[in-house]
């Protein structure tokens, strides 16, 4: 079956079986190799993408064709600009990846989490990301880097310096 | 892993989604937010040949008070109650379960009806829809009943909905003044299903007795179970800590569950009953009733 | 350590928080894992598995899995046979395992079959088809009745016993007579359970026969490149120049990625014969049930005391549970690895340790999951037993603990099961712990709440490792010595790449091998380029796990660096026109005697060297040094767990959790932070929740991750960290490795935490994982007793 999907801003008409899964769709058909998978029964969350600007979903469980019409955004297309989103940088500064094999996940989760709640204290981000797992890291770090993300997406726009 | 292959369909209306469910019948199977349908398709544990997606149906998408009622369409996910400032200041328990289904990025897709028709025996949708006397609006080729979740869960993954049948949405009676209820759960880690679970739901009269309570249990047996003589136990009565132990107790005595690797039956007999005199104490505290712990 | 003169922290100075190098591709999703590799052509295998643990093979009927359209090949063991792959040696050395079944299989999940398609799906839908015909026999559930051989398992070895091997060290005579005449003895058995690593990204390979150029080129998962490139070698007789392993980035590994794999195999094989690349990656139950697993020790710890509590001895006697083929990553000559560092910190005047290993109808592994071989169950063990003899002895365990430490003067300090401790002050780790924690005050706490029958415990752990593994005169994998190796190789304007045996699955490799370099050169860590993982322009080396890299490849650069510092001075003298034994190496750059503020940098030197090179000295400027290391190294840290208990479900609340490790240099203390962090989360799962259990029909119970538990942020405890130093002396820059240590250390915290608080009810012992309901249950006897 014919599918169009829009992928961080650009609309894709692919031909799919309906049994192919996202997370292969943006793998395999679009090459976007940033999803992750890490397991069979949507437990760890390495292959999390945003649906609609809001909601994370775990692309393994969800079928290509239930995208159809829809728009996606992936880790790939956290960049604008040239420039890194703030949760990218907060993860870096804040060291909260390791293998950075569960990042773009747990990055797509956080950025999920920010759009429903801007300023999540520490208990409300280690409950969001719950769905996600991370065997490098402990979770403390990426739990700081969301903070800061947060931080800095809240904190007012610096004021004009006169020159 | 990858699922067999099959036919899809997404049907742009529920007239329309009726009339595929009519036509391929027990080949087909609703997909809703294939939280439970697509990871048992991946282990090809469930090979249905064509599949009814409802996900477009957006009509089927909200959160309601309506005679009486609060209605969950059969789209509205976890999340939306999770976030609901309706659920979170009148539906306690609903608001519990909601926090503690699966895991914070399977809620943004799975539905609360999707899980009452999936009726796994540890799901927890069925338990709360138990304690708080839901009824479920099922539509047909030859129209819509309502049934009680008493009869709707029917055996473990089974439930009343028939072939050609779309379950619309799930009913909540909205709560009397001085209700409150609570939802408990043991899980091993976030993600897992219960390993036990209870919810209770109390009103107290104006003396301060039980004029209605709503006990029930899951993870103990082929669905989530009752807890009647508990409710009998606890209606009319003034809750006691004695009170407490004996609903509890009665939870362990009906309790029937199968050992597995999250416990053995005797664990999960007495959480049963650990689980629903916590429940109890919640829900009381919440009503500003302390001190029975 | 270092012979220069001391300098002045500045940026190319070690001990600095460095942002990660790595990170801009993974935070961009432009890492490149395994399946991310996509060749032209390539097919897929998929592989059929045993659904007995324990059967012999009457038939496998190909015909329906075959005609399935895109089938390309479905291969058997007896397919491999003609081959002569149906069997492959282990890393052990001593014993070999099946590729794909042939005559019987030995484990559930076992692999039978390979099909070979042209898309993931198709491989999987045939792979359904292919008819197996068993005969199942009664299996062999664990080692205990293994060991009474009344089924024999392998009926390929010559030995019809279970018994792979017994192993033994120190003495054992007057270890039992010093038990037999101690005041006070415990004696306890431990379980070590199987559990697994479970890395996020599972196993697997491309494997990429070129017809044209006749070279295989294996895509792999590989901890341990070199090491793979040498045993594909061995065993098809391709020679080593026609073999190119690429590892790329790794998503975690943990020793999960070391062992060489059915699945590589069956792949490479069929790339040989079909002429196209093969892809093969496993799916998490394919990883959770047929690859290393890690542990399974049943030990039996003994020890004696005088009653004023003096340690007397140590005896430790276990039981090791191997599976079905002897796959245990140990060297050579330690089938169990690095166990005799079982006596731990603490000063034994006698022990004893002894080992023996059976098979069993279980997976094959045994490898060094996130510790050095064997240490974390070793140092569980001694944690466990110190903790069970402070209570024998109504003694505070932090007191018995510092009462019988190794003292800071007693290093170099020789232990009774033969290792030489480089250093430590164990007595000043503790004490910092314990004051830290504010260990009195908790005492009171828990005091008052026992008053209340409430259930708080407090739990040390005192560990110490041996990492580094190792000097050639001891240790080898197969035979090949396990040193390490780096290549420098700086260009004219003052940039550099780095090459490293070594294989970073996580912990930062491209980061803090650029800072030794920079250190040792004065050059701009960011502008190191550290390469690694690729056996084409890699030197040899043993690869990254066992806590290894940083002791030994990490001395390689720190070496190859000096070399390249020598022929500099010779450039520096040249270019200063000065003697060569006037230059000195200060502040990160030279000067010569007598000559002061005329410093000459080594970006400065790096151009002469290709530009102006000295008169008699050969242009350019790269060294390459493969180390041996003088002994192991031995960190060790001091760590301590808070815990509440709910008596009712079971549950433990870890309320709070201090480790403060001494690993020596710290070449990036956020780097070393993050890898306690993460090590401590793999001790707290252990402790709590993984485990591959069985049934007692043999069945594999945790066969993904809805059963294989993995904790997520929510169970996950805040950490609590810090650290003292204490330089290795015979480490070229003094670090020790960190990697393990809170993997190795924490598992006996939490539960010696755990046990404190039951012990108001008598318990003394429950084996891991402290699930819930063993905590309930233990709560329960106690109250109905
Ligand atoms: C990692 C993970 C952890 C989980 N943990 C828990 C847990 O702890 N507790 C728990 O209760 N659940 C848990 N679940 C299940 C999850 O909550 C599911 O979302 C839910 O059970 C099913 O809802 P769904 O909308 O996804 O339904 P689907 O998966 O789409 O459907 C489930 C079944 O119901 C049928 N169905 C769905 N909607 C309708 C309808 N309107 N009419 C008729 N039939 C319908 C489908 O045909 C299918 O048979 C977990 C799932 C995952 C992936
Ligand atoms: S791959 Fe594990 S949840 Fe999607
Ligand atoms: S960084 Fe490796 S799994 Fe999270």
């Amino acid at each position: 079956m014919k599918i169009s999907v829009t992928v961080n801003g650009t609309l894709y008409e692919r031909e799919v079986e309906p049994r192919t899964l996202l997370v292969y769709f943006l793998r395999e058909a679009l090459g976007l190799t940033g999803t992750h998978v890490g397991c069979d029964t949507s437990s760890c969350g390495v292959c999390v993408v945003v649906l609609d600007g809001d909601r994370a979903v775990k692309s393994c469980t969800m079928f290509a064709a239930m995208a159809d019409g829809h728009d996606i955004t992936t880790v790939e297309g956290l960049v604008q600009g040239g420039k890194l989103h703030p949760l990218q940088q907060a993860f870096w500064d804040c060291h909260g990846l390791q293998c950075g094999y569960c990042t773009p996940g747990m990055l797509m989760t956080s950025y999920a989490l920010l759009k429903h709640q801007p300023n999540p204290d520490e208990p409300a981000i280690r409950e969001a990301l719950a769905g996600n797992l991370c065997r490098c890291t402990g979770y403390q770090n990426i739990v700081k880097a969301v903070q800061q993300a947060a931080a800095e997406t809240n904190a007012p726009a610096p004021e004009p310096v006169a020159t | 892993m990858f699922p067999a292959p099959f036919d899809y369909h997404r049907p742009g209306s529920v007239d329309e989604a009726l009339a595929l469910l009519t036509r391929y019948g027990a080949d087909a199977r609703v997909l809703a937010g294939g939280q439970s349908l697509i990871p048992a398709m991946r282990f090809r544990l469930a090979r249905p040949a064509v599949l009814v997606d409802i996900n477009a149906l957006s009509e089927l998408s909200y959160l309601r008070e309506v005679d009486g009622m609060l209605a969950i369409g059969a789209m509205t996910r976890d999340a939306a109650l999770e976030t609901s400032a309706l659920i979170t200041s009148k539906y306690p328990l609903l608001a519990d379960t909601s926090a503690l289904v699966a895991d914070p990025v399977v809620r943004q897709s799975g539905t609360v009806v999707g899980s009452l028709c999936h009726n796994d025996p540890a799901g927890d949708w069925g338990v709360t829809a138990l304690a708080g006397r839901a009824q479920i609006v099922i539509r047909g080729a030859t129209g819509t009943r309502t049934v009680t979740i008493d009869d709707f869960l029917v055996d473990s993954f089974t439930t009343a909905v028939g072939d050609g049948e779309l379950a619309l949405e799930v009913r909540f009676p909205t709560p009397p003044p001085r209700t409150a209820g609570s939802y408990q759960k043991i899980e091993r880690k976030v993600g897992d299903f219960a390993t036990a679970a209870a919810a209770a739901r109390i009103t107290l009269d104006a003396n301060g007795a039980i004029a209605d309570a709503g006990i029930a249990i899951g993870a103990a047996g082929p669905h989530a179970l009752r807890v009647r003589d508990a409710e009998l136990l606890l209606n009319g009565a003034k809750p006691t800590k004695e009170l407490i132990r004996a609903a509890g107790d009665a939870a362990r005595k009906l309790a029937d569950p199968a050992a597995d690797n999250r416990g053995s039956v005797e664990y999960k007999k007495d959480m049963a009953g650990v689980l629903v005199a916590r429940g109890l104490i919640a829900a009381l505290a919440r009503l500003g009733v302390e001190g029975l712990r | 350590m270092s012979t220069t003169a001391e300098p002045t922290p500045d940026k190319y100075s070690l001990g600095q928080s460095m942002k990660r190098k790595e990170d801009p591709r993974f935070i961009r999703g432009a890492g490149n894992f395994l399946d991310d590799i996509v060749l032209p052509g390539m097919l897929w295998l998929s592989i059929v598995h045993s659904p007995y643990p324990h059967a012999r093979l009457v038939k496998i009927d190909k015909t329906a899995a075959l005609a399935v359209p895109g089938v390309v090949a479905v291969l058997t063991g007896e397919d491999l046979a003609a081959h002569n792959l149906a069997w492959i040696p282990t890393f052990h050395g001593y014993d070999k395992q099946m590729i794909l079944a042939v005559g019987k299989v030995l484990f559930q999940y076992q692999e039978v079959a390979g099909v070979i398609a042209t898309s993931r799906e198709i491989a999987q839908d045939a792979a359904e088809l292919v008819d197996v015909e068993y005969e199942p026999l009664d299996p062999v559930v664990n080692p205990f009745q293994s060991r009474e051989d009344k089924i024999i398992l392998r009926d390929d070895r010559e030995n019809k016993t279970n018994h792979i091997y017994h192993w033994e060290v120190g003495k054992r005579d007057a270890t039992d007579a010093a038990i037999a005449a101690s005041d006070v003895s415990i004696k306890e058995r431990v379980v070590f359970q199987r559990c697994h690593p479970a890395p996020l990204e599972p196993c697997g390979i491309v494997a990429d026969m070129d017809a044209a150029t006749g070279r295989l080129t294996l895509y792999l998962t590989s901890q341990a490149p070199h090491a793979h490139r040498t045993v594909v070698s061995l065993v098809t007789g391709i020679p080593e120049d026609k073999i190119h392993v690429i590892s790329p980035d790794l998503g975690g590994g943990f020793g999960n990625k070391v062992p060489v794999y059915p699945g590589y195999v069956v792949a490479a094989a069929a790339s040989v014969v079909i002429g196209v690349p093969v892809k093969w990656i496993e799916t998490r139950t394919e990883n959770l049930t047929t690859t290393g697993f890690a542990r399974d020790y049943h030990m039996d710890v003994e020890i004696g005391a005088t009653k004023d509590g003096k340690v007397t001895a140590l005896k430790v006697t276990t039981v090791a549970d191997h599976g079905a083929f002897d796959a245990a990553a140990d060297p050579t000559k330690y089938p169990a690895g690095l166990f005799g560092i079982v006596t731990g910190s603490y000063d034994f005047a006698n022990a004893f340790t002894e080992l023996d290993a059976y098979f069993t109808n279980k997976a094959p592994g045994g490898v060094a999951y996130r510790c050095s071989f064997r240490v974390t169950e070793a140092s569980f063990a001694i944690e466990r037993g110190m903790e069970i003899l402070a209570r024998k002895l109504n003694m505070d365990p932090a007191e018995l603990r510092l009462k019988n430490f190794v003292k800071k003067e007693q290093f170099p300090y020789p232990s009774p099961l033969g290792f030489v401790y480089d250093s430590g002050d164990y007595h000043l780790t503790l004490r910092k712990a314990l004051d830290m924690i504010g260990y009195d005050e908790l005492r009171k706490e828990q005091a008052e709440k026992r008053k209340r029958g409430e259930l708080m415990g407090i739990g040390i752990s005192t560990f110490t490792e041996a990492v580094g593994a190792g000097p050639s005169k001891h240790f080898d994998i197969m035979g090949i010595k396990m040193f390490d190796s780096a290549e420098i190789r700086v260009h004219p304007t003052g940039s550099a790449i780095l090459r490293a045996g070594t294989k970073s699955q996580g912990q930062g490799h491209e980061t803090t091998w650029a800072q030794i370099a920079a250190d040792e050169l004065g050059l701009d860590p960011q502008n190191i380029m550290v390469e690694e993982g690729d056996t084409d322009t890699a030197p040899y080396g043993l690869g990254t796990y066992a806590s290894r890299s940083t002791p030994v490849a990490g001395g390689a650069i720190a070496m190859a660096a000096r070399k390249i510092r020598e022929k500099a001075r010779k450039i520096a003298a040249h270019l200063l026109e000065a003697s060569v034994d006037d230059i000195e190496w200060e502040n990160h750059a030279f000067h010569a005697k007598g000559l002061p503020g005329k410093a000459i940098t080594m970006q400065e030197i790096a151009f002469a060297a290709y530009t102006n090179p000295a008169p008699d000295s050969e242009p350019g400027l790269e060294a390459t040094f493969y180390y041996d290391p003088p002994n192991l190294t031995f960190p060790y840290g001091a760590y301590i767990a808070v815990v509440d208990v709910d008596p009712e479900t079971g549950f433990v609340k870890v309320r709070r959790f201090l480790a403060i490790d001494d690993c020596g240099t710290v070449i990036n203390p956020m780097i070393v932070e993050g890898q306690i962090h993460g090590g401590l989360t793999e001790g707290f799962a252990i402790a709590f929740m993984q485990e591959i259990a069985f049934d007692e029909s043999g069945n594999n119970l945790n066969t993904n991750f809805t059963e294989y538990l993995v904790p997520t942020s929510l169970e996950t405890p805040h950490w609590e960290t810090s650290s003292t130093c204490t330089p290795s002396p015979h480490h070229p820059i003094g670090a020790k490795g960190v990697g393990e240590s809170p993997n190795v250390g924490s598992p006996a915290a939490f539960v010696n935490a755990v046990m404190d608080a039951l012990a108001p009810l008598g318990v003394t012992h429950i084996d891991m994982p402290l699930t819930r309901e063993k905590v309930w249950r233990a709560c329960r006897e106690a109250s109905t007793a």
